[in-house]
């Protein structure tokens, strides 16, 4: 069970990845003092993109008076800690097991899981592009979430929060590919676990009745089998 | 050191293996090429903490993998779609040390009888080349009673009319069944159909050292918080405890080594991107009907016929929106089914005959409700009313869905094989699945599906929908041609003829005297159940011929 011989598949060596920016590192800081649901810090994204981006939620899933928007739920925020996921330690892209503590047990969640080198690389090249690095591109080339971002928030103006609905809407549906990519992810963040950095204080599932995560508590067999 | 056993694949194949072979004595080493989140990494003997009710992380996020960066796989309908016209994710069971079995909603249905002889009850099919297994159900009924009880499997005997005999009961009484379960089995009984508590893996007592399920609903596609799913967690965590057994995860293996009529071994890749080789007196390969055929072409072992037959199973999915609260989120996912498709009528023999095809089988109905909200988010349009269309919640809370898992034939034109340009991670050809639903698929969904609907409308459904998996039995919604089913069955296919079959009848490739499959790939066909329960105790069949061992009664 021991090493017989050994070479280095090539595309499976150490792979050195583009340092963070240099400043997510004070902008984590600057987040991380701020509790998110009250005073959202951006940290991957400009402020005027994370504004553009709070804008474009509200327009995918706006409030209405019974439900909060994508933007007050915190939609941005998930995909501004998505985009940067990398400036945290472990990186913010699976969170801890087993419970979060809302239903009974301990607060886990935000015990987020270490990445192996591959899932690192997986992860990096996804929102960062693959940028011609060799290790990322044994497929081809990869545009990465981060990139996609800059562009398809750009492309939507930085007047975009100022426009009216229906010019918000004709300018969302002018670039459908980034349309299908931020839905996605508005979705995720207004109804995914908290920990991802959406969902503040749980308010999208409380608006629709959803219990969320239940263990350790879990459901009676009355609660499954009766009305 | 050379082991007894090297084991490939830690799924319920490999992990039923390795339970059977460390009790009797061997030797052996689990290689598996996903992370380990279900064993503690400390000590292999517990189980870990990582999963939990976190929709992201196991739906959105890949955390059972495989990443479709990483393990791309690749698909095309036939030769005329070109090299392929999908890269990414098909067929995706988790690679993670215990393979599907932890996403999985655990139901485990044994075959009947006439399942290991379809081609002598009902005849051949244009196009499809069905045949009998080398067994019978009597030859695997003491196996299914063995890994029903290590596993752990909840049931009610005598509750399916049609269910093969048993030599005892089901380890465990059955669960709490869901509320709109309650409902589609009174409907489906008023219309002649025969449903039942389904077979299932998920305790509903405290069994084995694990909890009962305590029903959080986050069942399908998500592994257990608390260990109360019959996964391989209980096979693996024996294993481990005999002494006898190392697990490397993140480990890919990329040859089987061999020597005239022997497996020498194995070469493989750890988690520090260097290949090495090991030595194995036997060489057991549980990668599951799609790495299997990738490992053996890869290795150039099997012969012509790796990678064909493979079979899906064809889904035909019948929703109903109901006027009520189902609370289909709770509970396990899927409480009851039915058979009764499986069982030729008046009217199946009518569809058949009008379809110009000599008979048709459906397969298991799932009765089932639910839907995470991500999920369902994402399916509805965005833009106004995108809240209220949650808040009334017609896929979570209002939904009641069959699904049924129909049979499909065995092809020669199904199949898993290298794609010619898409490579994974470490260089390796990708496994390339070719796909298309045959006619017999067709012609049973489009029989089978207005059958369910009208227990659907009978159960009071306001609206309701077909479709299937791949499309095309039903205009409409569902045109994608890539199946959605995890059920991988096929592409090494059992027999006694090395001419028309792959495997002996105890897995060994007929070319090497001690290369053993033990997973799906081996079935001949796929019936219309889930195949895990069957894999597994064809895994311990096999396993315990090696080892010389009966059946633990």
């Amino acid at each position: 069970m021991l090493p017989q011989t050994g070479r280095w598949v090539h595309l499976h060596a150490p792979v050195e990845h583009p340092t963070d920016r240099a400043d997510d590192g004070a902008r984590r800081a600057e987040r991380d003092s701020h509790p998110w649901y009250r005073d959202p810090v951006p940290i991957w994204l400009t402020e005027a993109e994370y504004n553009t981006l709070r804008a474009v939620c509200d327009a995918l899933i706006p409030p209405d008076g019974d439900s909060p928007g994508a933007g007050e739920a915190g939609s941005a925020d998930y995909i501004d800690t998505l985009l940067g996921a990398f400036s945290f330690d472990p990186p913010r892209i699976w969170a801890g097991g087993p419970t979060s503590g809302r239903a009974g047990g301990e607060a886990c969640f935000g015990d987020f899981h270490h990445l192996s080198a591959l899932d690192e690389l997986a992860w990096r090249t996804r929102i960062e592009g693959s940028q011609g690095l060799a290790a990322r591109e044994f497929n081809g080339p990869v545009t990465g979430y981060q990139q996609r971002y800059h562009e398809g928030l750009g492309r939507l103006g930085e007047d975009f929060p100022q426009a009216a609905p229906d010019e918000r809407v004709v300018r969302l549906k002018a670039d459908p590919e980034f349309l299908e990519l931020v839905f996605g992810h508005v979705c995720e963040g207004m109804y995914g676990a908290p920990e991802y950095g959406g969902n503040h204080d749980t308010i999208g599932w409380r608006a629709i009745g959803f219990a969320g995560d239940v263990q350790p508590r879990g459901w009676t067999d009355q609660e499954v089998s009766a009305p | 050191m050379t082991v007894d056993a090297v084991i490939i694949g830690s799924g319920p194949g490999g992990s039923t293996a390795a339970d059977v072979l460390t009790r009797a004595g061997w030797t052996v080493v689990i290689i598996e090429k996903g992370r380990n989140h279900l064993l503690d990494a400390r000590d292999m003997t517990k189980p870990a903490s990582d999963y939990s009710n976190d929709e992201i992380k196991f739906t959105n996020r890949h955390f059972l993998g495989p990443d479709p960066f990483l393990e791309p796989r690749t698909f095309r309908r036939g030769h005329d779609d070109g090299d392929h016209t999908h890269v990414g994710e098909v067929n995706s069971i988790p690679s993670t040390v215990g393979g599907g079995g932890t996403h999985a909603d655990g139901k485990t249905p044994r075959f009947r009888e006439v399942d290991f002889g379809m081609l002598s009850t009902f005849g051949p099919q244009p196009e499809a080349e069905v045949a009998d297994w080398p067994l019978t159900y009597d030859d695997l009924e003491p196996w299914y009673a063995m890994v029903e009880r290590a596993v752990g499997v909840a049931g009610t005997a005598g509750a399916n009319p049609f269910a093969a005999p048993r030599s005892g009961p089901f380890p465990m009484p059955s669960g709490a069944p869901m509320y709109g379960a309650t409902l589609s089995t009174a409907a489906a009984e008023k219309l002649g159909f025969h449903p039942y508590a389904a077979p299932t893996a998920a305790n509903s007592v405290p069994y084995d050292g694990r909890p009962a399920c305590n029903n959080c609903g986050f069942c399908a596609f998500l592994g257990c918080p608390i260990h109360a799913k019959g996964d391989p967690v209980a096979l693996l965590t024996r294993t481990m405890a005999t002494g006898r057994a190392e697990l490397w995860p993140e480990t890919f293996v990329s040859r089987i080594r061999t020597e005239g009529r022997r497996a020498t071994g194995v070469d493989y890749i750890g988690p520090d991107g260097i290949e090495r080789s090991m030595d194995a007196r036997h060489v057991i390969v549980a990668g599951g009907a799609i790495e299997t055929p990738r490992l053996l072409l890869l290795s150039r072992l099997g012969g012509a016929l790796v990678g064909r037959y493979l079979m899906v199973h064809y889904q035909t999915i019948v929703v109903g929106v109901m006027p009520f609260d189902v609370h289909g989120d709770r509970g396990r996912a899927v409480t009851h089914v039915h058979d009764d498709a499986m069982i030729p009528d008046d009217l199946s023999r009518a569809a058949a005959r009008e379809a110009g095809l000599p008979w048709l089988r459906g397969g298991m109905v799932e009765h089932g409700g639910g839907g995470m909200p991500v999920s369902e988010a994402k399916i509805y349009p965005w833009g106004a009313g995108h809240g209220a269309t949650m808040r009334d919640s017609r896929m979570r809370r209002h939904l009641w869905a069959f699904i049924m898992q129909g049979e499909d034939l065995p092809y020669r034109t199904n199949t898993v094989d290298l794609d010619p340009t898409v490579r994974d991670v470490r260089g390796f050809p990708s496994p390339r699945i070719t796909y298309r639903g045959g006619r017999h698929e067709l012609a049973a969904s489009a029989h089978h599906g207005p059958r369910l609907e009208a227990v659907l409308k009978e159960m009071g459904a306001v609206w309701t929908l077909r479709t299937s998996s791949p499309g095309g039995s039903f205009e409409g919604i569902r045109r994608r041609m890539i199946p959605e089913s995890r059920h991988v069955i096929g592409t090494a296919r059992m027999g006694v003829d090395p001419a028309t079959s792959v495997v002996d009848p105890y897995g060994r490739l007929h070319d090497l005297d001690n290369v053993v499959i033990a997973d799906s790939s081996v079935f001949p066909t796929a019936s219309g159940y889930g195949p895990t329960l069957t894999l597994v105790a064809l895994a311990a069949r096999a396993a315990g011929a090696l080892a010389g061992t009966a059946p633990e009664l």
